[in-house]
C-alpha cells in the first residue's frame, strides 16, 4: 500500500512461491495466498511507475499467451507483465490458423508444451478449456478467461482496484450489475469479493441471472435502483451486443434504461461511491459516458493499471515455483 | 462352442419373473432351460452333461439392454457390432437393441435386414434393431414402421432427435399403436435443452456451463404422454432422469396410461457433482441431474414407476471427448458396467435383487415381446453367472468396447461376471475355458 518507490529488494521480499503449479480459479485461492499476491501486486505499481520498469524475476522463462478468443486488453496485460519481468512472451492467436484446420485444444497444447514454454496464459471460449489444457501440458497455465466460467486474474485486479481506493475490501457493499449469466469476471469476483469479506450482491434481469444464484452467498436484485443502493462501489460488465435485440432483453434502450449507469442511478448509492467496468464498454448501453468519464468516481483506468501489477504478481509467484522445484 | 448340455448347482438362482431368489439348480439342453429346481437337493445329472459348480454364484436370466448405440454402419472406428457384442457378452448382457441413428439411419428394412445378419455372422449376443419412427430421424415424415417390424426391429424410437413436431409425434403413436409397435421417445423440449451441458442450477451456474432446466424433460414428457392417452398407443418413456418428470409419470401410470419408462444406470449412480472439473465421460443427455432427483429415480426404480434400466451405451473415441465440456460428444459406453453398477446399487441399499434385475431382464423381454428374461423351464437359456461380491475398479482402457469413455472409469463397483450364455452357448467365460 506504498506509493514511494521500491527497491528490487523489497520486491524480492514479498515473492513467494504460488501453492499450486496452475493459476485457474479463484476457489483454488485461500485468503493469505490473496494477500501476499496483493502485496506484491502493490509492490509492482510502485515498480511500474518508475521510468526503468524492468525487472529480471522470470529471465531465460518463456511465456506464451495463447488467446483463442481476442483479447486486446488482457493480452497486452500479460505481454507487458512477462516483459517487465523479463520474460521471453510469444503471442500466439489460433482462432485464425490452426484451429479452423481442425487441431483441437489438446494438440495445440502438446505441440506448444514441446516448445518448452514455462507459463502459458490461456484463454479459450469454453468453461474448463484452461482446466483440459493444464492437465495436458508440464508448464504452469495461467487461466485469462475459460468460456463462462472464470477471470480469476481480473478478480485480483478488481479487488487491488478496491482496496488501494478503500484502504479495504473487507466490509464493502459491492453491486455487480448487468450479464451475470455470460460473465466470468463476474463469477470470479463473487467467489474473491466474498471470500475476503465484502457484502455482494448481483442486479441485473432474470434472463441474465444464473440459476441459483441465490445461493452464490449474494444478495439478488432484479431493480438497479434498490440493487445499488447504498453500495460502496457499482461493478458494471460489459453487456455482448448480440444478446440484446429481443433475445434476452427487448432493446438496447431498454436496457439501458432499466440496468444502464447513469448520474440518475448513481446518486442512490453510498457518498464516495466507485465506479468499475472490466472493459471493453459500451457506452450508452451498459454505462453513460458521463460516468465512465468521471475520474473522482470511475476506476476504470486504475483497473487497467492495477491488471499488469497483479499479472506480475501472478507471474511472479509461479515462477517462484518454479525456481523452487 | 458346441451346445452340450449343462447343468449348473450350487447356484444363487434368481428368477426376476417370479421374484424367486434362494439356492437350486439349472439344466441347460438344446438351447433352452431344460429344468429349474429350486433348493438344496440338486437336479441329477443326466449322462453326458457338462457340470458347472457355481460356488454360490449368482445365476440369473442374461440382461436385455434397449438402449445401445453402436457406429455400425457408418461409424466403425466408434464402435462396431462385433466390439458393442464382444463388451456386451463379457458385461452378461445376451440381448441388445441397437438405435437407429446410425449412418445410414435405420429407417428402412433393408438396414433392418443389415443389422440382423451382421449378428448372426458374429454370432455372440443377439442384437436386434429398432427402427427410427421418422424417414432420417428428421421429425417429419413417417418412417416404414410397418415393413421394418416385419423385418424384424423391436420398436421404433427418434433415438436422441426428439419428435418436435406433435402433430408427427401424433400420428406416429397412432399408427405404430394400430401395429402394436412400441414407440420410444426421449422427451427433450429442443428449445429449452439447446446448447445444453449440463442441469440448470447452481453447480452448472457455478461451471459456467451452458444449461437445461428439468423442466426441458418434463414439458415434452407431458405432450407425449397427452397424445399417448389420445391415441391409446403404448409409449416407452426414454431415459426418464429427474423427480418431477417421474411425479407426472406416476400420475399418468395411476390414470391407467398404457406408459413405461426406461432409466439409465448412469442417472442411477452419477449426479452433476460426478462432472467435477469438466469431466466430459459425464457430459450425458439427458445431462446428469442432482442428487435428490438420482434418489427420486433410485426409488422410482424400486418401486416400479422406472419398469427398465438401460445402458444407454453410446461410444465416443478420444476425439470427440478430449475437447472443452461443452464442445465434447455426449454419451458413455456402459454395456460391460451395467450389471455391476446395478449390483452396486444392490450392495449399498439393500434391495431386493430380484427387483433390480427385473428392470434388465423380464421388464425389457416383456415390453419388446422377447421370450427371454426368465428362468423357466422351456425358456432360452440366456444366463448369466455372477459373483455378486467380487470388488473391480473399472479400468476404461481395459473395456471392450472400441470407444473407452466410460462414465464409470475408475469407479469402484462390486460385481463380476463370471460366464455369459446364448442359446446354452458359452459365449464369455472369465475364466478362460469355453465347454
Amino acid at each position: 500500500m506504498t506509493n514511494q518507490a521500491l527497491g528490487v529488494d523489497d520486491i524480492r521480499a514479498r515473492a513467494f512461491p504460488f501453492p499450486a503449479k496452475h493459476f485457474l480459479s479463484v476457489t483454488d485461492l485461500d485468503p493469505p495466498t490473496v494477500a501476499d499476491l496483493l502485496a506484491l501486486a502493490d509492490g509492482f505499481v510502485a515498480l511500474n511507475r518508475q521510468k526503468n520498469k524492468k525487472l529480471d524475476l522470470l529471465k531465460g522463462r518463456t511465456l506464451i499467451n495463447l488467446f483463442f478468443e481476442a483479447s486486446t486488453r488482457t493480452q497486452s496485460s500479460f505481454e507487458l507483465a512477462g516483459k517487465r519481468l523479463g520474460a521471453d512472451v510469444v503471442n500466439m492467436s489460433p482462432r485464425a490458423s490452426s484451429i479452423v484446420k481442425g487441431e483441437t485444444l489438446i494438440d495445440t497444447a502438446v505441440t506448444l508444451n514441446a516448445m518448452q514454454p514455462d507459463i502459458l496464459v490461456v484463454r479459450h471460449g469454453s468453461s474448463g478449456a484452461a482446466s483440459l489444457l493444464s492437465q495436458k501440458v508440464d508448464c504452469s497455465v495461467i487461466n485469462a478467461g475459460d468460456g463462462q466460467h472464470e477471470h480469476p486474474s481480473q478478480a485480483l485486479l478488481d479487488a487491488l482496484s478496491m482496496r488501494r481506493a478503500f484502504g479495504h475490501v473487507d466490509g464493502l457493499k459491492v453491486a455487480i450489475c448487468g450479464d451475470v449469466l455470460h460473465s466470468r469476471v463476474a463469477r470470479s469476483n463473487v467467489a474473491l469479493l466474498t471470500m475476503l469479506g465484502a457484502h455482494v450482491r448481483v442486479v441485473g434481469p432474470p434472463t441474465l441471472m444464473p440459476a441459483d444464484v441465490t445461493r452464490w452467498g449474494v444478495e439478488v436484485h432484479h431493480d438497479m435502483k434498490t440493487g445499488i443502493a447504498g453500495v460502496d462501489v457499482v461493478m458494471m460488465l460489459r453487456l455482448q451486443l448480440e444478446r440484446m435485440q429481443g433475445a434476452l432483453v427487448p432493446s438496447m434502450r431498454e436496457y439501458f434504461r432499466f440496468w444502464g449507469l447513469d448520474r440518475e442511478k448513481l446518486a442512490r448509492a453510498a457518498p464516495g461511491v466507485r465506479v468499475m467496468h472490466p472493459g471493453p464498454m459500451n457506452r450508452g448501453v451498459e454505462i453513460d459516458s458521463d460516468v465512465a468519464d468521471d475520474l473522482a468516481v470511475s476506476l476504470i483506468q486504475d483497473q487497467v493499471e492495477m491488471g499488469v501489477a497483479v499479472r506480475m504478481a501472478v507471474l511472479t509467484s509461479l515462477a517462484a515455483r518454479l525456481d523452487n522445484r | 462352442m458346441s451346445r452340450r448340455p449343462l447343468l449348473f448347482s450350487n447356484a444363487r438362482l434368481v428368477d426376476p419373473e417370479t421374484g424367486w431368489d434362494g439356492p437350486g439348480s439349472l439344466l441347460v439342453l438344446d438351447g433352452r432351460i431344460a429344468e429349474v429346481r429350486r433348493g438344496e437337493d440338486p437336479i441329477e445329472a443326466p449322462d453326458g452333461v457338462h457340470p458347472i459348480d457355481a460356488g454360490g454364484a449368482l445365476l440369473a436370466p442374461g440382461l436385455v439392454d434397449l438402449r445401445v448405440k453402436t457406429g455400425e454402419p457408418g461409424a466403425e472406428p466408434k464402435e462396431t457390432l462385433k466390439s458393442a457384442a464382444l463388451a456386451a457378452a463379457a458385461g452378461g448382457v445376451t440381448s441388445i437393441v441397437v438405435q437407429p441413428d446410425t449412418d445410414p439411419v435405420i429407417d428402412d428394412p433393408s438396414v433392418v435386414d443389415f443389422i440382423l445378419r451382421r449378428a448372426r455372422d458374429i454370432g455372440l449376443v443377439r442384437v436386434y434393431p429398432a427402427g427410427a419412427a421418422t424417414n432420417g430421424l428428421a421429425g417429419e415424415a413417417m418412417a416404414e414402421i410397418g415393413l421394418m417390424r416385419e423385418a424384424g426391429c423391436l420398436y421404433v424410437t427418434n433415438a436422441d432427435r426428439p419428435i418436435v413436431n406433435s402433430k408427427v409425434m401424433r400420428r406416429v403413436l397412432a399408427y405404430a399403436g394400430a401395429l402394436g409397435v412400441l414407440v420410444a421417445h426421449r422427451p427433450s423440449d429442443p428449445w429449452l435443452s439447446d446448447g445444453a451441458a449440463a442441469t440448470e442450477g447452481e453447480f452448472a451456474g457455478r461451471m459456467g456451463l451452458p444449461a437445461e432446466p428439468v423442466a426441458a424433460e418434463t414439458i415434452m414428457l407431458e405432450r407425449d404422454m397427452a397424445l399417448a392417452a389420445i391415441t391409446g398407443a403404448r409409449l416407452m418413456v426414454d431415459q426418464i432422469s429427474a423427480a418431477e418428470p417421474l411425479d407426472r409419470l406416476a400420475a399418468a401410470k395411476a390414470r391407467g396410461l398404457p406408459v413405461i419408462a426406461t432409466a439409465s444406470i448412469n442417472h442411477l449412480t452419477f449426479n452433476e457433482i460426478d462432472i467435477g472439473d469438466y469431466r466430459t465421460f459425464c457430459k450425458l443427455t439427458p445431462p446428469l441431474r442432482s442428487e435428490d432427483d438420482r434418489k427420486a429415480l433410485v426409488e422410482g426404480l424400486l418401486s416400479g414407476l422406472v419398469d427398465i434400466v438401460v445402458s444407454a451405451h453410446a461410444p465416443a473415441p478420444p476425439e470427440d471427448k478430449r475437447l472443452p465440456y461443452d464442445e465434447a460428444a455426449p454419451g458413455s459406453v456402459g454395456l460391460q458396467t451395467l450389471l455391476p453398477a446395478l449390483l452396486t446399487l444392490h450392495h449399498e441399499l439393500g434391495a431386493p435383487l430380484a427387483t433390480l434385475l427385473r428392470a434388465v431382464t423380464f421388464a425389457p423381454a416383456q415390453a419388446v415381446g422377447l421370450p427371454t428374461g426368465r428362468l423357466a423351464a422351456g425358456a432360452p437359456a440366456d444366463l448369466v453367472l455372477c459373483d455378486i461380491g467380487t470388488p473391480i475398479l473399472v479400468d476404461a482402457a481395459r473395456l471392450l468396447s472400441k470407444s473407452k469413455n466410460s462414465a464409470f472409469d475408475g469407479r469402484r463397483l462390486q460385481g463380476e461376471v463370471r460366464m455369459t450364455l446364448v442359446d446354452g452357448r458359452v459365449i464369455y467365460d472369465r475364466d478362460g475355458s469355453p465347454s
